[in-house]
């Protein structure tokens, strides 16, 4: 027994037959073929699954497919826009908020909805915001950087960056 | 640009824009056509008879294609998983372990079943429906207990439950303890852990009928030594078995192993001629993956009264689990470090494996270091407790000072400047204002207290000439560079990174060693399609042995390049001068061609007599000594006594590990490390019911990960010793953080207690664990 279901990805509407059980998830990965949204638990606890439903952070493995009908759903996939990297996105490759990068997606897009929310949080802010989301290899120093220093970029500052650091991948500042 | 400044640069990594964007290949990303899913059937019990297993009703659920138990995978698996040639000299006892369990399953959690199905929702239904009728044995799931005459046998086909019984003596030990003024003991605990990284595993198996060809993509930390094993077991040579491990979401040691899934999907593609997909989630993950620890240590130390550390033994007690993980021997290397930073006289250490119930240990994050640090760290502690002296004081009076410097078991500390890094850790807290301000606070009923941890580790594993008496084993490491013909540039490793950054720092070492751009060095790893034979990545290891294999191919390149030059020049090999990627004729620097130029010529006419084309080179490292990075870490906590809350107040650390290739990418090493033994320290345990064997932590809910509400600000900071080990001058920086900051945590918050007369505290230091104590020094 399958279900219709349309809703917007990315800015692009779509329409599946779905089974009814089927997390959201589940369709994102595998009908709508868009990976990186990850899964790293089976309790909502990991927030690794974060998307925007209508730009709010939800768990995407905490919903059905169904219950996104008629929604706007935003993925990491869909935030770069023409090629330019998410302040969010370029805080985290400047401030090396990153290793294996498997929690990353996730919270980018929950530290995006929580910058929309609330431009300049305070640490305290920050470590409400993101309480939702977990990350095995960095310790979190550094994302917590990503988000600050994503906030000042947004707010027309110029991302400052723990060392200094250049835009290319490739030059060297220090040494 | 000055390409020679790569080295030690902080370059953004070049990893990093897939994943960001969402672009990354992890394995749930890998989707073959007509691929079959893969959902296991487990042991609900931790020691049960399997009587029958009825696999009708699952065989007749929608989309079943297989259901599958041990009697059809003896048909296609050659043999049992492996076990290393031990560490330890003496193995007691090293039983089989196979894929799937036949007729008694001995930890709950142990395949029994597989179903395959058309997608991985049919396959976990009709996993319910597999019928097993288990008729449950009794179970030990205490060490103690298990090691006890006549305890209940892990597996009713043993004799006992010891795995390795093992004494590693040195020194006179009686004439150490025989001098001392003061002779304490203490048994100090490590508790079982998940690595949790936070993508479960997973694999695809793809395996061509007819053909004898597979390719295995799996999240590993060793590829090849995957191929090896599994494809062993299945009969596929290494020439035609290609494992894949793209990007892996974070290993921590529970990664480095050939597990049974792989062996169980790779046979169920060829039982049902289909692509295979198994992804584990976190619930199964919890139970079926390998976990770290699980130890215990008793120990007893001599000392003089002014400080004087003279002698130590020390038994460690460790956790298997039910079958040996594939390198749970090597945790016993706590035992060879026990020492720490520390002259003694002697030191008497002895290790027991002993079986339980239970998922198997196998190394996570430093795997027997973090266990050596913090035994004798507390150990200072309690020494400088009972004979009045500062911690620190303690330390400096003992520290290891000329290098090299050989152990008390042999093993060579290749260079230290321990005091350096406690003095500067010091200064960076203002350890006087500390202390002074801990006293202020005390008066007012406040209780804070400050933590020392200072470390050195063993890494680079490993030289052959240790590795191989101990376990028979060459842990080398290899690369293979090749110059195209434009002069861009592929390096392939046989590490494999899964966070580490090595696509940037090893490119990094190449554009400086070849002289080259760094945007036109290519580093590839993880399939053994396109990489020679390496042993993966684990043990901090990648950088001082992996990295040393890349410059060896580096030199041959260069050296080839310099001929090339010469003939191109007239002029002999002996006169051409190389300088930052430009090849010229000493004196005149005017005229020179650069690598790509010299590259082009070595594909074309014209070469020197007898010289052959191309430019590469393959080489494989075998290092002459361990690395022994060390440092100080140094934590101040307050602990409130009314709830027995451990807030962190600060976090410093100083860490050596040589010379440095990225200091982003050391430092977020360490940040990482860290956490994670500060999660030990405060937070995280592996429960089981002692009676049922049931876990307690099956889930995330139970099992806490802390999220970065829990987490301290680091404040870093280096000194740089060069390794005398290798050419590059590093060791490694993987692990050191966890292996330093448990005990920095742990003898903060005794320190905080010490007005109790609280003298030890273990993990984790959970604030009901602390409110007991502290009501109970308070009665
Ligand atoms: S997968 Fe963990 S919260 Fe959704
Ligand atoms: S970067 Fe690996 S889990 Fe966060």
């Amino acid at each position: 027994m399958t279900q219709s279901v349309s809703l917007t990805i990315n800015g692009r509407p779509r329409e599946d037959h779905v089974e009814p059980r089927l997390l959201l998830v589940h369709y994102l990965r595998e009908v709508a073929g868009l990976t990186g949204t990850h899964i790293a638990c089976d309790t909502s606890q990991c927030g690794a699954c974060t998307v925007l439903i209508d730009g709010e952070a939800v768990k995407s493995c905490s919903v059905f497919t169904v219950q996104a009908a008629g929604k706007d759903v935003t993925t990491i996939e869909g935030l770069a826009q023409e090629g330019t990297l998410h302040p969010v996105q370029q805080a985290f490759w400047n401030e090396h908020g990153l290793q294996c990068g498997f929690c990353t997606p996730g919270f980018i897009m929950a530290a995006a909805y929580l910058l929309k929310q609330n431009p300049s949080p305070t640490d305290a802010e920050i470590e409400r915001g993101l309480e939702g989301n977990l990350c095995r290899c960095t310790g979190y120093e550094n994302i917590k950087k990503a988000v600050r220093s994503a906030s000042q970029a947004m707010n027309g500052g110029t991302a400052e960056t723990s060392a200094n650091l250049v835009g290319s991948a490739a030059a060297p500042v220090e040494g | 640009m000055a390409v020679t400044s790569m080295i030690g640069a902080r370059i953004q990594r070049r990893e990093d824009p897939k994943l960001i964007t969402g672009h990354g290949n992890f394995i749930d990303d890998v989707n073959l056509v007509n691929m079959a899913h893969m959902s296991v059937v487990r042991s609900p019990h931790a020691h049960a008879r399997i009587r029958s297993i009825d696999t009708s009703a699952a065989l007749a659920a929608k989309g079943v294609v297989a259901v599958l138990i041990a009697a059809d995978f003896k048909a296609v698996i050659g043999g049992p998983l492996p076990v290393t040639n031990s560490f330890v000299p003496d193995k007691k006892q090293v039983p089989e372990q196979f894929p799937i369990a036949a007729t008694e399953a001995a930890y709950a959690g142990e395949p029994v079943a597989v179903v395959i199905a058309e997608d991985r929702y049919l396959a976990d239904d009709a996993a319910q429906l597999v019928v097993v009728d288990y008729e449950p044995l009794p179970a030990v799931m205490d060490l103690e207990k298990a090691m006890e005459p006549g305890s209940p046998l892990v597996k009713s086909d043993r004799p006992d439950n010891i795995g390795w019984d093992a004494a590693f003596p040195a020194g006179d030990i009686d004439a150490a303890f025989a001098e001392a003024d003061v002779v304490l003991k203490q048994r100090i605990g490590q508790q079982r852990l998940f690595p949790t990284a936070m993508e479960t595993r997973g694999c695809v198996a793809d395996y061509i009928p007819y053909d004898n060809r597979c390719t295995l993509w799996t999240s590993t930390q060793v590829p090849h030594f995957i191929r090896l094993f599994v494809g062993g077991a299945l009969g596929v040579p290494e020439s035609q078995f290609r494992v894949v491990s793209h990007d892996v979401g974070g290993g921590f040691g529970a990664k480095l192993r050939p597990y049974p899934e792989e062996y169980l999907a790779t046979a169920a593609s060829k039982i049902t001629e289909r692509p295979v997909k198994w992804i584990e989630d976190r619930t199964e993950s919890l139970q079926a993956t390998t976990q770290g620890r699980g130890q215990i240590f008793d120990v007893e130390v001599a000392a003089k009264r002014d400080g004087t550390l003279l002698g130590l033994k020390f038994t460690q007690l460790l956790d298997i689990g039910a079958y040996h993980g594939v390198f749970s021997a090597f945790q016993v290397v706590a035992c060879l470090l026990g020492g720490g930073c520390y002259d003694f006289k002697a030191i008497h250490a002895r290790s027991i494996g002993v079986f339980t119930n239970r998922m198997s240990t196998d190394p996570y994050r430093g795997a027997g270091r973090p266990e050596a640090t913090h035994l004798i760290e507390r150990i200072v502690d309690i020494v400088a407790r009972e004979i009045g002296m500062d911690p620190a004081e303690v330390r400096r009076k003992n520290f290891i000072t000329t290098f090299p410097h050989t152990n008390n078991f042999g093993l060579v500390y290749d260079s230290g400047e321990y005091e350096r890094s406690m003095d500067r850790a010091m200064a960076n807290i203002d350890y006087p204002a500390l202390r002074k301000r801990q006293e202020e606070l005390r008066a007012k009923g406040r209780y804070t207290g400050i933590g020392f941890s200072t470390y050195v580790e063993i890494c680079g594993v490993g030289p052959s000439s240790a590795t191989a008496p101990a376990a028979g084993i060459a842990l080398v490491e290899s690369s293979m560079v090749r110059v195209h013909p434009s002069g861009s540039v592929t390096v392939s490793v046989g590490t494999h990174a899964h966070g580490q950054g090595h696509e940037t720092t090893f490119a990094q070492i190449v554009a400086d060693t070849l002289g080259v751009p760094y945007d036109s060095v290519e580093i590839r790893h993880g399939d053994t399609g396109d990489t020679p034979f390496g042993y993966g990545t684990y043990g901090s290891r990648s950088l001082a042995v992996g990295g040393m294999a890349i410059m060896a191919s580096c030199h041959k390149v260069v050296d080839k390049a310099k001929k090339l030059a010469a003939h191109a020049f007239e002029a002999s090999e002996e006169d051409i001068v190389v300088d930052q990627g430009r090849y010229f004729v000493r004196g005149n620097p005017g005229e020179a061609k650069v690598l790509a130029e010299l590259a082009f010529a070595s594909y074309g006419a014209g070469l020197p007599e007898g010289m052959e084309h191309g430019l590469e080179a393959v080489s494989y490292f075998d290092p002459p000594n361990f690395v022994w990075p060390f440092g100080c870490h140094i934590c101040a906590v307050e602990v409130d006594p009314e709830t027995g809350a451990v807030s962190i107040d600060r976090y410093v650390a100083v860490d050596d590990c040589g010379n440095v290739i990225n200091p982003m990418v050391v430092d977020g090493q360490l940040h990482g490390g860290i956490a994670q033994g500060i999660s030990q320290a405060l937070f995280e345990e592996v429960q089981y019911d002692d009676e049922t064997g049931q876990m307690l932590t099956g889930t995330m809910l139970d099992y806490l990960i802390p999220t970065m509400a829990e987490m301290p600000h680091f404040e870093l900071d280096r000194t740089v010793t060069p390794s005398p080990t290798n050419e590059l001058g590093v060791k490694g920086v993987g692990e050191a953080g966890t292996i330093a900051s448990s005990i920095a945590v742990i003898n903060a918050i005794t320190d905080a207690l010490a007005p109790f007369g609280i003298k030890h505290v273990e993990m984790p230091a959970r604030p009901d664990r602390l409110w007991s104590m502290i009501k109970e020094a308070r009665a």
